[in-house]
Order: C-alpha cells, then sequence, then structure tokens
C-alpha cells in the first residue's frame, strides 16, 4: 500500500471516526453521570426527520441546512418527550421510547416520500454508516496534504465533523464548572441560580448536532455506541470527573481509530481477505470495551475483598 | 377481494399487536418499557448467525425458525447483559440498555458486511428483518409469528394475578413470598418472544414502539388494568394490521413505519383528547379552576369595597361596588375586572351599571360565603402563630377555596358570624 492510497482511501474515513469518537466520547460522559443516556438514543434517531426535510428543501446534501434541521428536530423531540412524560405520567423511559421511534418513523417515510433515497441519501446510510465511501480522490501524495487545491477535495463531512467537534470541545471548556454541577447536584445548581433548563437544552442540542455530524461516518444507530461505550467504561474505571470527561473524548478517538483500522486496513495488511464495516467494528469494539471495563472493575474488587 | 396471503400475514400482524399490546401493558406499569428496544437491536446478530449456520448446513436460510431462534437466544443474551451491567452498581439500567443495543447491533451489522463478501445466499433478504417488511411474509411466516404471539397471550391470561401482583406492589409480593424474580424473569421471557414475533412484520428497530405505544396510549384513557389490558391489545391488534396493509399496498413504505406512524397517531389523539389525563382536559381543567378562584375573588372584593364604604362587617351586600375598587383590591387590570363583571352577570351573580356592580341575591350569598372562608383561613393562620398579617392574606387567597362552610365553621371563634377582617381592607399591598 503506498502512500498515496493510504491518503485517498483511508485518511478520510480515519480523520472521520477520530473526530466522530472524540466529540460523541466528550458528551457521552454527561449523558452517563446524568443518567440521561436513552436520550442520547433517542437523540440519534430523532434527528432523522430533520436531516431528511432539511435534504428535500435544500435538494443537496449540505452540511448547514442538514444540522439546522438535526437541531431543530432533536430539540423538538426533546420538548415533546418532557411533554409526554407530565402530560401522560408515563416514566421516562417509555415516553423516550413513543417520541423517538415516531419521530424515526417519520423519518422513514419522509425518505421514501420525498424522494430523498432515490438521489444522495439511502438507508444503508442511516442503518450501517458510510464511513468506506469518503474518500480524497486528489490525494497524490504527502504534498497534497499542504497544497490548498488538494484540500478543497476532502470530502465535506470532515469540515462539518471538524466544526461541530471544535463547538462541542469550546462549549464544554467555557461551561466547564456549570456542567460539572448540573451533573451531580442539579438541585444545588438550580439554587445558586443557575440556567439549569437552559444549559440542559444546550447538552441536547450539542448531542443532536455531534448525532448529525457522526450520522454520515457512522449511521444513525451506532452513534449511541459512541457516545455511551467510552463514558461507560471510563465511570467503572475512574471517579474522577475531568478523568472521565477528558478521558472519554479519548477513549472515543482511540475506539473510531482503532475499530476502522481492524474492519478494513489491518487486515488487508496482514493479507487477509476480510472486510468489514467500520461502524459495525467501531460499536462492536464499544460494548468489548464496556464488557472488559467491568470485568476488571470485578476482578479488582474481588482481589481487594481477599486480600482485605 | 383480497389474496389468501395478504389476508394470512394481516391476520398474523393484528395478533401479533395484541399480544405486544396485552405484554407492553404489564412491562409499561412494571418500568421495563425500554428492555423491548434493547431486545430488538440485539437480535440482528442472532439473525445473521442462525443464517449463517443453516446457510453452512446446507437448509434455507429464508425458512423463518431458525432465525427466530437465533434472535430469540440473542435477544436473551441482550437481556442477560443489560442485568449483568446494571449489577455494577456504576452503570445504570438506562445506559446498559444503550450500550447493549448499540454493541449487539453493531455486532450484527458487522457480520452482516463480511456475509455480504462471502458466497452463497446466506445474508439474502436479512436486511428485512431491520425495517421489517410484512408485504414479503409468506402465509407460513405469519403463522409462526401468530402462533409465537398466541402463546404469549395464553401466558398473560393465564398469569394475570402474578403479573398484575408483582407490577402494582412488589414488595407486598416479596412479602407473600409470590417470587417476584421468577415473575419478572416471565415477563422478560415474554418480551423477547413479542419482540422476536414481531421483527419480521415490524423490524427489529421500531419494534419497541409495538411494545410501548398501545400500553402508553391506554395509560391515557384509563385507570384500571383489566380496560387498559384490553384497550391496548385492541390499539395494538388494529393499527398492526392497518401498517400492514398500507405496506401491502405500497411496498416501498417499510411496515415498522406504517405501523409506528398508525400507532403514534392513535397515541397523540389520546394524548389530546383523553378524558381526564388528555392535555385540552388538563387545560379545561385548569382554566375552570382559575375561573372559579378569580369569581369567588371577584364577590369577595365586591363585598370588601362595600365594607369599605361604611357597610358594617356583615351587612354589605345591598350597595353599588365600582370595578375600579374591585380591579384594585385584587392588583387586576381593570379589563380583566371588566370582563369577569361581564361573565358574573351573565350567571347572575351581579348586575352592572355605569361601570359599578350591584350583588344580587345569589351572589350575595357566594360572596359571603367566599369572605367567610377566606377569613376563616386568615384567623386560623393567625391563630397559629403567624406574624405577617399580609402573607397570611396572600396564603388565604391560594386555600380557601373549595373550602366548605362547615371547615370555615370549624376554624372561625364564633361560627355565626362575618367576623371583621383582621387587616386593613382597600388596595393591594405590592
Amino acid at each position: 500500500m503506498t502512500i498515496r492510497d493510504f491518503l485517498m482511501l483511508d485518511l478520510p474515513p480515519l480523520l472521520a471516526a477520530l473526530m466522530a469518537g472524540a466529540t460523541c466520547g466528550l458528551l457521552g460522559s454527561f449523558l452517563v453521570l446524568r443518567r440521561e443516556s436513552l436520550v442520547g438514543d433517542a437523540l440519534s434517531h430523532a434527528v432523522l426527520p430533520g436531516i431528511v426535510l432539511a435534504f428535500a428543501i435544500t435538494g443537496a446534501r449540505s452540511g448547514l441546512p442538514m444540522l439546522v434541521g438535526a437541531m431543530a428536530a432533536g430539540l423538538l423531540a426533546v420538548v415533546l418527550i418532557s411533554v409526554v412524560q407530565r402530560a401522560a405520567r408515563l416514566d421516562p423511559g417509555a415516553a423516550i421510547g413513543a417520541i423517538f421511534t415516531t419521530f424515526f418513523a417519520i423519518g422513514l417515510v419522509l425518505m421514501e416520500t420525498t424522494g430523498a433515497r432515490s438521489v444522495d441519501l439511502d438507508l444503508d446510510c442511516v442503518l450501517f454508516g458510510q464511513l468506506e465511501t469518503l474518500v480524497w480522490a486528489q490525494a497524490e501524495g504527502l504534498h497534497s496534504l499542504v497544497d490548498p487545491v488538494a484540500l478543497e477535495g476532502l470530502p465535506r463531512q470532515l469540515g462539518l465533523l471538524a466544526g461541530v467537534g471544535l463547538v462541542v470541545a469550546v462549549v464544554v471548556a467555557a461551561l466547564w464548572r456549570p456542567l460539572k454541577l448540573i451533573c451531580f447536584d442539579p438541585g444545588y445548581a438550580a439554587a445558586l441560580g443557575m440556567p439549569s433548563r437552559a444549559l440542559e437544552f444546550g447538552l441536547a442540542l450539542l448531542v443532536a448536532a455531534a448525532a448529525v455530524a457522526a450520522f454520515e461516518s457512522v449511521g444513525s444507530i451506532l452513534v449511541v455506541a459512541m457516545l455511551v461505550c467510552p463514558a461507560a467504561a471510563l465511570r467503572l474505571m475512574t471517579d474522577r470527573y475531568g478523568a472521565q470527561v477528558l478521558g472519554g473524548a479519548a477513549l472515543g478517538a482511540a475506539l473510531g481509530g482503532v475499530g476502522y483500522a481492524l474492519a478494513g486496513p489491518v487486515p488487508a495488511a496482514l493479507g487477509l481477505d476480510i472486510s468489514l464495516n467500520a461502524a459495525g467494528v467501531i460499536g462492536t469494539l464499544g460494548g468489548v470495551m464496556v464488557a472488559v471495563a467491568a470485568l476488571v472493575r470485578a476482578g479488582v474488587r474481588r482481589a481487594r475483598v481477599v486480600t482485605a | 377481494m383480497i389474496a389468501y396471503n395478504t389476508a394470512v400475514v394481516l391476520l398474523g400482524c393484528a395478533l401479533l399487536g395484541l399480544a405486544a399490546g396485552t405484554v407492553g401493558t404489564f412491562s409499561l406499569l412494571r418500568g421495563r418499557a425500554l428492555v423491548a428496544d434493547a431486545v430488538g437491536h440485539a437480535a440482528l446478530p442472532g439473525v445473521a448467525i442462525a443464517a449463517l449456520i443453516v446457510a453452512t448446513l446446507g437448509g434455507d436460510p429464508r425458512s423463518l425458525p431458525p432465525l427466530l431462534a437465533g434472535a430469540a437466544t440473542a435477544g436473551v443474551l441482550g437481556v442477560l447483559a443489560v442485568q449483568a451491567l446494571a449489577r455494577t452498581g456504576r452503570i445504570r439500567e438506562d445506559a446498559a440498555i444503550a450500550i447493549v443495543l448499540s454493541s449487539f447491533y453493531a455486532l450484527g451489522v458487522a457480520i452482516l458486511s463480511w456475509l455480504q463478501t462471502q458466497p452463497g445466499a446466506a445474508q439474502a433478504g436479512l436486511s428485512k428483518f431491520i425495517l421489517g417488511q410484512a408485504a414479503a411474509m409468506r402465509a407460513e411466516d405469519a403463522v409462526v409469528a401468530a402462533s409465537v404471539a398466541g402463546v404469549c397471550l395464553l401466558v398473560c391470561l393465564v398469569m394475570f394475578q402474578r403479573l398484575r401482583a408483582v407490577c402494582f406492589d412488589p414488595d407486598f409480593c416479596r412479602m407473600q413470598g409470590l417470587g417476584v424474580q421468577k415473575v419478572d424473569l416471565l415477563l422478560l421471557g415474554l418480551l423477547v418472544l413479542v419482540c422476536v414475533a414481531g421483527l419480521q412484520a415490524v423490524g427489529l428497530i421500531l419494534v419497541v414502539a409495538l411494545l410501548v405505544l398501545p400500553a402508553a396510549t391506554a395509560r391515557l384513557l384509563t385507570f384500571r388494568l383489566p380496560r387498559m389490558l384490553a384497550i391496548s391489545a385492541v390499539i395494538g391488534a388494529v393499527c398492526g394490521a392497518a401498517g400492514a396493509w398500507v405496506s401491502a399496498l405500497r411496498p416501498e413504505v417499510p411496515t415498522g413505519a406504517a405501523v409506528v406512524l398508525a400507532l403514534a397517531a392513535v397515541f397523540t389523539v389520546a394524548l389530546l383528547l383523553a378524558p381526564e389525563r388528555g392535555l385540552l382536559a388538563q387545560v379545561y381543567t385548569h382554566l375552570r379552576r382559575r375561573l372559579a378562584a378569580d369569581t369567588e375573588h371577584f364577590l369577595r372584593a365586591a363585598w370588601e369595597a362595600q365594607e369599605i364604604a361604611g357597610a358594617g362587617p356583615g351587612t354589605a351586600g345591598d350597595r353599588w361596588a365600582p370595578i375600579g375598587a374591585v380591579a384594585a383590591a385584587r392588583g387586576w387590570r381593570i379589563g380583566r375586572a371588566r370582563r369577569l363583571a361581564f361573565w358574573l352577570a351573565q350567571r347572575g351573580l351581579v348586575a352592572r351599571a355605569d361601570g359599578n356592580v350591584h350583588l344580587t341575591p345569589r351572589g350575595a350569598a357566594a360572596a359571603r360565603r367566599a369572605v367567610r372562608a377566606h377569613r376563616a383561613v386568615e384567623h386560623h393562620l393567625l391563630a397559629a402563630g403567624a406574624t405577617d398579617i399580609a402573607s397570611a392574606d396572600r396564603l388565604a387567597d391560594l386555600v380557601e377555596h373549595g373550602l366548605p362552610p362547615e371547615m370555615a365553621a370549624r376554624l372561625l371563634p364564633e361560627p355565626s358570624a362575618l367576623p371583621a377582617s383582621p387587616h386593613q381592607l382597600g388596595e393591594r399591598r405590592p
């Protein structure tokens, strides 16, 4: 495999997996700490109608309208979940289940009826992700990395991912302490006069944005794995807030990178004729990571009991 | 005329909806609604591996029973994984569900992508399990799904008492030695079976809706379990059949989506129009209560305006009171007071002339009751040690409504008389 091949075929998906993993991993800790993991699940499904509608209206798979549409749909879903939960006196899980399935179904039907599917946005992308289709056709060698003309040919999903990742990182850094407070003691945060509701909605918006940015690379459903698995694995390993949040981002990025590598490039380099769906491998790896963390934790505790 | 195949598929979907509505009711009440989400997604690797095994053994990879067996096995593994993760104490059940559903589904996706590169037709048609495709169901598939659903329904009916007891009072069951864990396991087993039976028709992503939405709709409509079960089952059956029908007519619409949209439409209607818990009913109740409170406040303010004008305590009721004074006493805008005066005039509680109101005999009686209730609460609060008269006044404003006259009489020192106000009357203090 030449450098040109690597730059052309492997670099864009690798970058996409790394950035999606880092962004989702960073946000995932807040979801897990706030006991809202399923909101992440719901949001990743619920953004679909927004994406499809934005696509149908603008007629192109361009980043910004899809982002806006997805965030609007995500916000609507969060509001509806809380309305349904209160009005129908359901427990949160049931309200989430009622709303996100409805949104996802609306998205599917819109996809069929608006013709969005036939052109560019297809069901396989939603269900399985399309990391493998990101290619950088203009890459010719290492010098392309500094060549502005060639860089313009990078898949635009990378730009969207980078933008969302940057915004998420800046927001998390700026709101470091308030976010910590609403994770661990929402009541105290409210008593201090913090705008808890605004922070909660802001968090939901960020998750929706991350979901749509990651949507095109790993698909609608595996976003959940990227959101929850790194955070949950760290939850089993650490009690420190900083390690949890920053470690989540690092672990997410590692998950994306290693998962992508294991799916195609590594077997190919070893001469094996196996090529798997990268999103699938990333998600599976996430589950394995949590399982290993749980087993290690159980082992450590048993060892402590024995020595004590 | 409906073709035989379509008729069987429709009936199968209806029976499936019936079973899902029944099992879903119990799982909703037990707080397990989203376990079905994990089970549904977890079924994908099971289906894929089962297809692989059957194809390797030389069987027909499209025959349903082995695929469903694979799905059920994977679903059970998924449930066990959720419970094992939740037992760590660090990962709560919701996070465990999210982890299991996404990583099992991912494993399924990876296996599917590998199958596609293999020779043979093992993967053929497996992706229809993801979103459901009733149009592609054969009659014998529908019979398999329907019999699984039928078994679930039967078990629910036989075990009704146990399930009900565990859903409503698990602690009581534990004390009675009823084996809460066993019943929970049974419920989880039923959940897995219904999910698996629904895979081909509704698809594994949306099968959770079939279990949650009918039960949630029924919960809005009734407070009694047998009725809730019946409503939920009927909604599940009708919407299941309707969704299958739509997707039989238009095969490009995934059956799962059609079923879910039918269910969501019913749920939305119930959410808006349900007699007690519906949003409209709640808004109506709220507005009616507010109007009742405003009416009492208006009448009391009109009464007290006359007391200020010189009528002794207990003798007010035969003078004209300016609406402006009522508005000022309540801190209302004058327009609101005028509208209320108009409304009270329609109800025959006051007469209006030149921006003044005069209590009718009925209005005076109601006003006297309101004043008594207000002062009773105020006196009670002061006697109980409240020192701040203004806040006692405010608090009385909130709690006096609906205070029955006998109660007011017990709170007052002299039951028969209308006591004087403990504070100065007039413009509302800020």
